[in-house]
């Protein structure tokens, strides 16, 4: 892998018009991802889902270089339908397309960002191989007290063109003072066997609210890490929804640091899977001052021999008294074969705190399924309407009722 | 002196449990193949007994010693250990209680312990009239006649080898961590229990009533064996505090239970936890592991963890036979400087199988606590069930508290439930209390002690009193 790795570096370097200082800054990153390698089975952050071995067994060897010259079609198609957005294109690893056609144009500023790097905070090596072969990113600005009138989609397409190849995508995004943000990620892939890596990065200013709806449900057999940082200051909202189920292989990753006091975040996920699928959300909510608060709901319904994992950990640190902490993960598992592992943890050092979590995985309740059958449903149609009763529950906690509608459409949940 | 008097002086000591004989035989420092060799010779230890020792060692070589848990600790220099001295003879020891810390005798003071116990836990000479071996000794005669063996393990290896052989390493193998390998190289002594087919124990087992219990040292090794049908209540420790020179404290304890038998292992842990600054304290890196091995077999472990300045230990059931049942209730308590690293592992291997887990910890002063915990259901564990509850209590914002509960389940026939939760003592309650007559300190007391009463519970009787005690007294100091 580490001629591939030379080889492609060496051709992004030559195609992108870059300072001395951002190759330099490049090529820091590449000797340290490949020094570390994808992340395997003994990091500890990776203990259930062993992205080396996965890549290895999926994929085989990949190529990192990408032509950012060559252009692509817009499939209009994929565009969805009923409700008025913004759209950003992603075909491949190149940004088709970023219209703002419903916003007034002074209140939104999209920032070519030349320079590569700030750090995350995020200690695995996918974030320097983000750095090392991102083309281009772009940062997006909501100026003070400017409220987004419709909801942004961004639209993660692939095509034929690419095959086993790495593909990274990083976006920024700055809410100002009082404004808000909708984003809403869709993934649309006719690719097979390819490794995408995004990494998003949210910076939310006092008052601003942040609401980010993550949509896998298209059946594909690409691999993908997702990685959210989002940092709140004072009285700010961040509510991060994730719908995981249609990639072979996807890890959603949430990092936010509530840094201003009464600031809250919200995630709440659903994992809906069939065949060997694996999926995982990993989240890290850092309360680092007072009066700061989270709650997560993740939810579970695994078919055949598909494995779903869930680490969620609450960090608060001394100064953060009177932290309302809250985590609850629940599955069902359908099938023998099936498989749901959970770690879900609390680190506290503050005394004041009201922290903690649950979780629960088994079967479908067979009592339950006796009533609605004693009540004239077919044991098919008992399990459905328990299964969705199950999973509406998340939906419900989408606060956008618009987006709400879309959601529960794209999953055919029944009210 | 006479070869007379050199008998007599010998009888002298052996009465407290060592023979003269050992008496200032060290071996050298440093641990390598010779050491072992001596450690089995002294012994007087068969052949296939020093094997399963180099076996041990030869695994050790290869291992690194683990680095992932919590409370971090400076590097040990396993050469720099002496891995056998004999026992301390009487001159070394505090002649009279006067001598002792007075901290201590006040510690013992409120516990209610009583002095000839004071004594014996400070190895001081105890007269002959309180003499504890002489109890040991009646009731060794009614363990004998319902044919219980209860003895050191080095014992056992002379006198029951078919049984050591067959169970000893049968549960933590030669090849497991780094510890626990550690131990299986250079074990001194510890308990060996077997409770023969449909006997059920007349009595509670305890390392208090066997002679030469205490100063086994560092790396004590211990196994009860219950046979079908049998059940027995094992104590281990004392609510009164030890205090010991030997920093690190490396036992095994393995448990075997065959169909239908069960065991109840209860500890009280309250080694030395080092003085208000953290410097010294004991390292208390234990492996713990019951093995189910028989149908409807049971496990249930409690432990009250009070003392020492590390605390690593994750008392584990291997649930394999069907319908077998693991229980895990555990109290954890850490004040000033010290730190915990604690819970358990229920794996489910055979049908139907329960585990339960209850942990209880609560941090005061500048310490730092974790649960964690393993519940694994195996694809081949049908209909089996998990419950989990772990709570968190924290006093002051200098400590912590961290809960990393690992679940797995791998069959979609069975259930894991867990539930975690951290918070202080209200403001409220603390009022009530204080309004009804009582000091801020009796308040808390009072309050943790309903914290951990699901846990207390569990211990044996005369056990819970003195345990509900040292609750209170672990938290002196950790109010206002």
């Amino acid at each position: 892998m580490k001629e591939q790795l030379q080889k492609d570096f060496e051709n992004i370097i030559r195609n992108l018009n870059l300072s001395q200082k951002d190759i330099e800054i490049k090529k820091f990153c590449l000797s340290n991802f490949m020094n570390k390698g994808f992340p395997n089975k003994k990091e500890e952050d990776w203990k259930f889902s062993d992205l080396n071995q996965i890549i290895k067994k999926n994929i085989g060897e990949l190529s990192f270089y990408s032509d950012y010259s060559s252009t692509n079609k817009v499939d209009t198609s994929v565009f969805v339908d009923g409700l008025e957005h913004n759209k950003i294109v992603f075909i491949n690893d190149r940004i088709e397309k970023i219209d703002f056609d419903y916003e007034k144009k002074d209140q939104i500023e999209i920032i070519d960002q030349s320079e590569t790097i700030n750090k995350f905070d995020n200690n695995n090596s996918l974030s320097d191989l983000n750095n090392a072969f991102n083309n281009k990113s772009f940062k997006i600005l909501v100026k003070k007290g400017y409220q987004l009138a419709k909801p942004l989609i961004i639209y993660h397409t692939t095509n034929s063109k690419i095959w086993s190849k790495n593909i990274n995508l990083r976006l920024d995004f700055e809410l100002d003072k009082d404004s808000s943000l909708k984003v809403i990620d869709l993934f649309k892939d006719t690719s097979e066997k390819n490794f995408l890596n995004i990494f998003y990065n949210f910076d939310l200013k006092e008052n601003a609210v942040l609401k980010n709806y993550k949509v896998d449900r298209f059946e594909n057999k690409n691999i993908k890490y997702f990685f959210n940082n989002i940092e709140q200051d004072k009285n700010s909202i961040s509510e991060t929804f994730i719908l995981s189920s249609g990639s072979n292989f996807i890890k959603n990753e949430i990092n936010c640091d509530l840094k201003g006091e009464y600031s809250s975040a919200f995630v709440n996920g659903i994992f809906s899977l069939k065949n060997d699928k694996h999926h995982e959300i990993r989240t890290t909510i850092n309360h680092l001052t007072e009066n700061t608060k989270s709650y997560q709901l993740i939810k579970s319904v695994l078919e055949e021999s598909s494995k779903a994992v869930y680490q969620g950990k609450i960090f608060v640190n001394s100064k953060a008294q009177k932290t309302d902490g809250y985590q609850l993960s629940k599955a069902i598992l359908l099938n023998k074969e099936a498989e749901f592992n959970a770690k879900p943890e609390l680190e506290i050092y503050a005394d004041d705190v009201k922290c903690s979590h649950g979780s629960a995985s088994g079967s479908l309740n067979e009592e339950s399924i006796f009533y609605l059958m004693t009540r004239g449903l077919s044991h098919q149609q008992s399990r459905e309407l328990l299964i969705n009763g199950f999973l509406l529950d998340v939906v419900e906690k989408i606060t956008d009722s618009e987006i709400k509608n879309l959601i529960k459409n794209m999953i055919g949940i029944k009210e | 002196m006479d070869s007379r008097q050199k008998k007599i002086n010998n009888l002298k000591d052996y009465k407290y449990g060592f023979s003269t004989d050992i008496e200032n035989i060290q071996a050298p420092k440093g641990l390598n193949e010779d050491v072992i060799k001596f450690i089995s010779n002294i012994k007087k230890e068969p052949e296939w007994m020093l094997k399963f020792r180099l076996k041990a060692f030869e695994r050790f070589k290869v291992l690194k010693e683990p680095d992932w848990q919590k409370p971090k600790f400076p590097k040990i220099d396993y050469q720099d250990i002496y891995y056998y001295s004999a026992p301390k003879s009487m001159k070394d020891k505090p002649k009279s209680l006067d001598e002792l810390d007075p901290k201590l005798l006040e510690t013992y003071k409120k516990l209610g312990i009583p002095l000839q116990e004071q004594a014996r836990l400070n190895g001081i000479a105890v007269d002959a009239v309180f003499d504890s071996v002489s109890v040991a000794t009646t009731f060794k005669d009614e363990l004998t006649k319902q044919g219980i063996i209860f003895c050191p393990i080095s014992e056992a290896i002379q006198n029951h080898p078919e049984l050591v052989k067959k169970y000893l390493g049968s549960v933590i193998p030669t090849s497991d961590h780094f510890f626990a390998t550690l131990n299986s190289a250079v074990f001194t002594d510890g308990s060996f229990v077997y409770i023969p087919e449909g006997v059920r124990c007349p009595m509670e087992l305890s390392t208090y009533f066997r002679i030469n219990a205490s100063n086994t040292g560092q790396f004590e090794r211990t196994l009860i064996i219950a046979d079908k049908g049998s059940y027995v209540s094992y104590l281990e420790g004392c609510t009164a505090p030890m205090r010991d020179e030997n920093q690190l404290h490396a036992a095994n304890v393995e448990l075997v239970a065959l169909d239908d038998a069960e065991i109840k292992y209860s500890t009280v842990q309250n080694w030395y936890p080092g003085d208000k600054d953290g410097k010294g304290g004991i390292y208390n890196f234990v492996t713990k592991r019951g093995l189910c091995k028989g149908k409807n077999s049971k496990i249930s472990w409690t432990q009250v963890e009070t003392g020492s300045a590390i605390t690593w230990k994750y008392p584990s059931c291997i649930l394999k036979g069907d319908n077998s049942v693991g229980e895990f209730y555990s109290i954890a308590i850490t004040n000033n400087h010290q730190k915990a690293d604690t819970g358990t592992k229920m794996i489910h291997l055979g049908k139907n199988t329960k585990s339960k887990i209850i942990s209880k910890g609560i941090s005061a002063g500048s310490s730092d606590m974790t649960y964690r915990g393993l519940v694994d259901i195996s694809s081949k564990a049908k209909n089996s069930t998990n419950y989990t509850q772990c709570d968190s209590l924290l006093m002051g914002n200098k400590c912590g508290a961290h809960t990393v509960p690992y679940i797995k389940n791998k069959n979609s026939e069975s259930n894991i439930a867990h539930e975690a939760t951290t918070s202080k003592i209200s403001e409220e309650q603390l009022h009530y209390c204080q309004q009804r007559g009582l000091n801020a300190e009796e308040a808390v007391g009072l309050i943790v002690n309903g914290f951990c009463k699901e846990v207390l519970q569990q211990l044996p009787m005369e056990f819970a009193v003195e345990a509900q005690k040292l609750v209170g007294i672990s938290l002196e100091g950790s109010v206002g």
